[in-house]
Protein backbone atom coordinates (compact mmCIF):
# COMPACT_ATOMS: atom_id res chain seq x y z
CA UNK A 1 0.00 0.00 0.00
CA UNK A 2 1.67 3.13 -1.02
CA UNK A 3 1.32 6.04 1.30
CA UNK A 4 2.41 9.76 1.87
CA UNK A 5 3.58 9.37 5.88
CA UNK A 6 7.34 10.50 4.61
CA UNK A 7 5.99 13.76 3.02
CA UNK A 8 3.71 14.33 5.78
CA UNK A 9 6.29 13.62 8.39
CA UNK A 10 8.33 16.70 6.32
CA UNK A 11 5.98 19.31 6.50
CA UNK A 12 5.68 18.55 10.16
CA UNK A 13 9.27 18.91 10.37
CA UNK A 14 9.19 15.44 12.17
CA UNK A 15 11.83 12.94 12.02
CA UNK A 16 10.88 9.08 12.20
CA UNK A 17 11.40 9.11 16.14
CA UNK A 18 9.46 11.78 16.95
CA UNK A 19 6.67 10.25 14.65
CA UNK A 20 7.28 6.91 16.27
CA UNK A 21 7.00 8.47 19.84
CA UNK A 22 3.41 10.37 19.11
CA UNK A 23 2.07 7.12 17.68
CA UNK A 24 3.56 4.88 20.42
CA UNK A 25 5.40 2.66 18.14
CA UNK A 26 8.85 1.71 17.48
CA UNK A 27 10.62 4.11 14.78
CA UNK A 28 11.65 0.45 12.97
CA UNK A 29 7.52 0.67 12.47
CA UNK A 30 7.61 4.19 10.77
CA UNK A 31 10.57 3.47 8.65
CA UNK A 32 8.59 -0.31 7.36
CA UNK A 33 5.77 1.70 7.12
CA UNK A 34 7.01 4.61 4.98
CA UNK A 35 8.63 2.20 2.73
CA UNK A 36 5.45 0.33 2.25
CA UNK A 37 6.99 -3.09 3.88
CA UNK A 38 4.76 -3.31 6.42
CA UNK A 39 0.78 -1.96 6.15
CA UNK A 40 -0.47 -0.39 9.42
CA UNK A 41 -3.42 -1.76 11.86
CA UNK A 42 -6.51 0.47 11.39
CA UNK A 43 -5.77 1.89 14.48
CA UNK A 44 -2.49 3.14 14.07
CA UNK A 45 -4.26 4.31 10.24
CA UNK A 46 -6.59 6.24 12.50
CA UNK A 47 -3.66 7.64 14.71
CA UNK A 48 -1.70 9.17 11.85
CA UNK A 49 -4.53 10.36 10.24
CA UNK A 50 -5.81 12.54 13.46
CA UNK A 51 -1.83 13.29 13.68
CA UNK A 52 -1.56 14.92 10.12
CA UNK A 53 -5.17 15.76 10.25
CA UNK A 54 -6.12 14.33 7.12
CA UNK A 55 -8.31 11.33 6.33
CA UNK A 56 -7.20 7.69 6.01
CA UNK A 57 -7.77 8.21 2.08
CA UNK A 58 -5.59 11.43 2.28
CA UNK A 59 -2.78 9.57 2.97
CA UNK A 60 -2.79 5.63 1.92
CA UNK A 61 -3.79 4.91 -1.42
CA UNK A 62 -4.41 1.03 -2.27
CA UNK A 63 -2.78 -0.55 -5.05
CA UNK A 64 -5.07 -2.50 -7.03
CA UNK B 1 1.52 7.34 26.77
CA UNK B 2 4.38 7.30 24.11
CA UNK B 3 5.97 4.31 23.18
CA UNK B 4 9.70 5.48 23.44
CA UNK B 5 9.27 6.57 27.31
CA UNK B 6 6.72 3.88 28.76
CA UNK B 7 6.08 0.75 26.21
CA UNK B 8 9.99 0.86 25.41
CA UNK B 9 10.84 0.87 28.96
CA UNK B 10 8.33 -1.50 29.62
CA UNK B 11 9.15 -3.99 27.02
CA UNK B 12 12.24 -4.06 28.08
CA UNK B 13 10.95 -4.40 31.51
CA UNK B 14 9.49 -7.56 30.11
CA UNK B 15 11.78 -8.82 27.81
CA UNK B 16 14.14 -8.33 31.29
CA UNK B 17 11.41 -10.31 33.50
CA UNK B 18 11.00 -13.21 30.38
CA UNK B 19 14.80 -13.74 31.00
CA UNK B 20 14.92 -14.23 34.23
CA UNK B 21 11.61 -16.60 34.54
CA UNK B 22 13.47 -18.46 31.72
CA UNK B 23 16.37 -18.69 33.14
CA UNK B 24 14.66 -20.39 36.71
CA UNK B 25 13.41 -22.83 34.66
CA UNK B 26 16.55 -23.64 32.93
CA UNK B 27 17.93 -23.89 36.74
CA UNK B 28 15.66 -25.98 37.82
CA UNK B 29 15.53 -28.11 35.17
CA UNK B 30 19.30 -29.22 35.47
CA UNK B 31 18.91 -29.41 39.45
CA UNK B 32 16.02 -32.05 38.92
CA UNK B 33 18.11 -33.90 36.37
CA UNK B 34 21.90 -33.36 38.07
CA UNK B 35 20.81 -33.28 41.56
CA UNK B 36 18.71 -37.06 41.09
CA UNK B 37 22.00 -38.34 39.65
CA UNK B 38 24.74 -36.42 42.29
CA UNK B 39 22.43 -34.72 45.14
CA UNK B 40 20.06 -37.39 46.25
CA UNK B 41 20.75 -40.19 44.46
CA UNK B 42 17.05 -41.00 43.27
CA UNK B 43 14.94 -39.82 46.32
CA UNK B 44 11.96 -39.78 44.96
CA UNK B 45 10.18 -37.21 47.67
CA UNK B 46 12.67 -34.83 46.53
CA UNK B 47 12.63 -35.38 42.56
CA UNK B 48 8.47 -34.91 42.50
CA UNK B 49 8.62 -31.61 44.59
CA UNK B 50 11.58 -30.05 42.13
CA UNK B 51 9.51 -31.61 39.33
CA UNK B 52 6.18 -29.11 40.46
CA UNK B 53 8.63 -26.34 40.99
CA UNK B 54 10.18 -26.87 37.86
CA UNK B 55 6.42 -26.93 36.37
CA UNK B 56 5.34 -24.10 38.15
CA UNK B 57 8.39 -22.42 36.98
CA UNK B 58 7.31 -23.49 33.33
CA UNK B 59 4.25 -21.72 33.60
CA UNK B 60 5.38 -18.89 34.85
CA UNK B 61 7.60 -18.20 31.78
CA UNK B 62 4.73 -19.12 29.98
CA UNK B 63 2.97 -16.03 31.34
CA UNK B 64 5.87 -14.30 30.70
CA UNK B 65 6.44 -14.70 27.44
CA UNK B 66 2.98 -13.65 26.26
CA UNK B 67 2.99 -10.31 28.65
CA UNK B 68 6.49 -9.60 26.36
CA UNK B 69 5.05 -10.11 22.98
CA UNK B 70 1.39 -7.90 24.43
CA UNK B 71 4.26 -4.90 24.88
CA UNK B 72 5.92 -4.97 21.36
CA UNK B 73 4.19 -2.66 18.92
CA UNK B 74 2.21 -4.55 16.10
CA UNK B 75 5.16 -4.56 13.43
CA UNK B 76 7.59 -6.61 16.05
CA UNK B 77 4.69 -8.70 16.98
CA UNK B 78 4.26 -9.44 13.22
CA UNK B 79 8.03 -10.40 13.25
CA UNK B 80 7.50 -13.07 16.25
CA UNK B 81 4.35 -14.15 15.18
CA UNK B 82 6.29 -15.08 11.45
CA UNK B 83 9.15 -16.54 13.57
CA UNK B 84 6.59 -18.71 15.37
CA UNK B 85 4.96 -19.57 12.00
CA UNK B 86 8.47 -20.84 10.72
CA UNK B 87 9.86 -22.17 13.86
CA UNK B 88 6.63 -24.34 14.40
CA UNK B 89 6.76 -25.58 10.83
CA UNK B 90 10.32 -26.94 11.18
CA UNK B 91 9.72 -28.59 14.35
CA UNK B 92 6.85 -30.24 13.41
CA UNK B 93 7.93 -31.44 9.99
CA UNK B 94 11.74 -32.67 11.10
CA UNK B 95 10.45 -33.53 14.25
CA UNK B 96 8.25 -36.45 12.58
CA UNK B 97 11.58 -37.06 9.74
CA UNK B 98 14.05 -37.35 13.16
CA UNK B 99 10.93 -39.54 15.16
CA UNK B 100 10.77 -41.74 11.88
CA UNK B 101 14.28 -42.12 10.98
CA UNK B 102 14.39 -43.69 14.65
CA UNK B 103 11.50 -45.79 14.21
CA UNK B 104 12.69 -47.60 10.86
CA UNK B 105 16.24 -47.80 12.08
CA UNK B 106 17.63 -44.93 9.83
CA UNK B 107 20.10 -43.89 12.47
CA UNK B 108 21.71 -45.78 14.72
CA UNK B 109 20.92 -43.25 17.96
CA UNK B 110 17.89 -43.06 19.42
CA UNK B 111 15.49 -39.66 18.54
CA UNK B 112 16.17 -37.19 21.61
CA UNK B 113 13.47 -34.84 22.46
CA UNK B 114 16.28 -32.18 23.58
CA UNK B 115 17.37 -31.91 19.74
CA UNK B 116 14.03 -30.87 18.57
CA UNK B 117 14.31 -28.04 21.14
CA UNK B 118 17.21 -26.81 20.10
CA UNK B 119 15.91 -26.96 16.47
CA UNK B 120 12.90 -24.54 17.54
CA UNK B 121 15.49 -22.22 19.38
CA UNK B 122 17.85 -21.90 16.61
CA UNK B 123 14.90 -21.34 13.55
CA UNK B 124 12.99 -19.18 16.13
CA UNK B 125 16.20 -16.84 16.65
CA UNK B 126 17.17 -17.13 12.74
CA UNK B 127 13.62 -16.31 12.27
CA UNK B 128 13.52 -13.05 14.31
CA UNK B 129 16.53 -12.20 12.68
CA UNK B 130 15.42 -12.78 9.01
CA UNK B 131 12.26 -10.40 10.30
CA UNK B 132 14.23 -8.09 11.80
CA UNK B 133 16.62 -7.83 8.29
CA UNK B 134 13.20 -7.66 6.39
CA UNK B 135 11.13 -4.85 8.03
CA UNK B 136 14.29 -2.72 8.84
Amino acid sequence: MKNRIKILRAEHDLTQGELAKQLDVSRQTINAIEKGKFDPSLPLAFKLARLFEKTIEEIFEAEE
Amino acid sequence: MKYSSVNKRSSAGRTRLLAIWTALWVASLALLVFGNIFLWEGNTTITAVLLIINFLLGIGMIVANIKHLESLDELQRKIHLEAMGISLGIALVLGISYSTMDVTNLITFDAEISHLVIVIGISYFAGVVIGQYRYR
